[in-house]
């Protein structure tokens, strides 16, 4: 949904802009749990509102949601979701399926399409299936997958992606499948950046990590960071891209 | 029926470096349209024909430019993205360009543009060079040809999509210019185009001082470089600087710059409000 005008800002759109969460989510089942990740860039037309956002949000003890789009529409959609489950949960006498928590959102999102923008994937553990992913797409779609990757970043990845998965991945292979994924989208998508959030969930519970945007691995044509501008002259200049 | 009208851009992201401009500032214009008095157009002829040549919108764009003036000369700051769209596609284009032996230029907007500017000041320098006269083009020269072009292609509604920042050194006296899209041009002692207008000159009001020291003044581009980079999505952490000086011009090899994310803010934002963005 990106418009091509290069980026240029004028002083009515920005200010008129909605928050929008043009992002990278991704989730990914593996033997025993998912593990969820995100990048952490909000903007309000180019300029970037919130470079820390959680766009990682619990629905309940074991299911959690990865937000993209509107930022506003995905918060209410959480909010919404997050009290009926709660509800249910009381009534149940147990956790709630993960596959309940992804219907719900699916309910708010296909009849009130419309007026949402929100593309999530919701996933979690629970005792039935194990650890399950769903995509809900704009539009209200509702489909398990193994993996799932949205936002606008996820347009880069999905090379990468059908490459890399496996069936039956351990832990620690999703993780750095997630994280490699989700940090080659963020080095292409302009909407894309900041930090990589993750969360891994399974029998024993939720494990949060984060890994800070000066953390993150150099890809093509990008260089090592240093401390200051100073040292800049004392190398001699010369051509940029020297196959000329 | 095609409409090569600059209002058609209401509603679009304007220009880089353009002084916030209504754009009803601009009227309303077909091509071929007859201006009938209270503004309707009933008929608009086609004269145009075959495909549009102009630079309707721009596709491969650089963002800010920074320029500071200085003890010894002017220093520009620049980082090396080239986006299409909200793609980081190319991530090596030199935004900063030497113009002569005493000039350096650095743009924001369409790259190709760029290109074709700097075609038209290398057949300016080698005009100069021709005359043989000893005297060698200044700065402000270039800034007024410039400034020029650009509001001539404006006029005929081809812009050339750019903010470009002139910056010198010429008997002894230091420039520092800037001329857009739309030809709107000035001088300062500190500029921007793009973001850097809303992000950088706030500071460099702050801070700067046309006395500063070398070390003073690339430390207030540096953090000038790192407040884009957290907060313009159109930028990269990989820059280039320029100095011009009475000595001559240098830009400098590509470098990046060290980042901040250790605050505690940043470890769990949901803490105080579940689903935060």
């Amino acid at each position: 949904m990106e418009r091509k005008t290069g980026g240029l800002v004028g002083s009515e759109d920005w200010m008129n802009a909605a928050v929008d969460l043009g992002t990278t989510i991704m989730a990914v089942a593996y033997e025993g749990g998912v593990v969820m990740g995100a990048d952490s860039r909000t903007s309000t037309g180019t300029y970037v509102s919130n470079r820390a956002s959680d766009k990682i949000t619990p629905l309940s003890d074991n299911v959690y949601i990865c937000r993209s789009g509107s930022a506003a529409d995905t918060q209410i959609i959480s909010d919404y979701v997050r009290h009926f489950l709660h509800q249910h949960t009381i009534e149940k006498g147990g956790p709630a399926d993960v596959k309940t928590a992804a219907t719900l959102c699916m309910q708010l999102s296909y009849h009130n399409k419309r007026m949402l923008m929100a593309g999530m994937i919701v996933a979690g553990w629970d005792k039935y299936d194990g650890g399950s992913v769903f995509s809900i797409p704009l539009g209200g779609t509702l489909l398990p997958v193994p993996f799932a990757i949205g936002g606008s970043g996820s347009s880069y990845i999905y090379g990468f992606c059908d490459q890399a998965y496996r069936k039956g991945m351990t832990k620690e292979e999703a993780v750095d499948f997630v994280f490699k994924a989700v940090t080659l989208a963020m080095a292409r998508d302009g909407s894309s950046g900041g930090l990589v959030r993750m969360a891994i969930i399974n029998a024993d519970g939720v494990e949060r990590k984060m890994v800070r945007g000066n953390q993150l691995p150099l890809y093509f044509d990008e260089i090592e960071p240093q401390p200051s501008a100073l040292s800049a002259f004392s190398r001699i200049s010369d051509e940029m891209n020297s196959d000329r | 029926m095609m409409s090569t009208s600059l209002s058609g851009q209401r509603g679009r992201e304007q220009p880089s470096g353009a002084v916030a401009l209504d754009s009803s500032a601009i009227p309303a214009m077909t091509l071929g349209t007859p201006i009938v008095a209270g503004g309707e157009s009933s008929c608009s002829l086609q004269i145009m024909a075959g495909p549009a040549t102009r630079t309707l919108d721009p596709y491969v764009v650089g963002s800010s430019v920074l320029g500071v003036k200085y003890k010894d000369g002017v220093l520009l700051a620049a980082d090396t993205l080239g986006s299409y769209g909200s793609t980081l596609r190319f991530k090596s284009v030199e935004r900063l360009r030497k113009v002569g032996k005493n000039t350096v230029v650095g743009a924001s907007g369409e790259i190709s543009d760029f290109v074709y500017i700097m075609s038209l000041l290398d057949e300016l320098t080698t005009l100069d060079y021709c005359w043989g006269d000893g005297k060698e083009l200044s700065p402000k020269e270039v800034h007024s040809y410039l400034n020029r072009v650009m509001y001539n292609r404006r006029n005929k509604f081809d812009p050339l999509w750019n903010a470009v920042i002139v910056a010198g050194v010429h008997g002894g006296e230091s420039y520092l210019g800037v001329v857009n899209l739309i030809g709107v041009h000035y001088e300062d002692s500190h500029l921007a185009t793009g973001f850097g207008n809303h992000l950088a000159r706030p500071i460099f009001r702050a801070e700067h001082r046309v006395d500063m020291t070398e070390e003073e003044a690339i430390r207030l581009l540096e953090k000038s470089l790192r407040v884009l980079y957290y907060r313009d999505k159109q930028s990269i952490n990989k820059y280039q600087l320029a100095k011009i000086t009475a000595e001559g011009t240098q830009i400098s090899k590509p470098f990046a710059l060290t980042t901040e994310w250790s605050y505690t803010a940043f470890e769990d934002p949901a803490k105080v409000a579940v689903g935060t963005w």
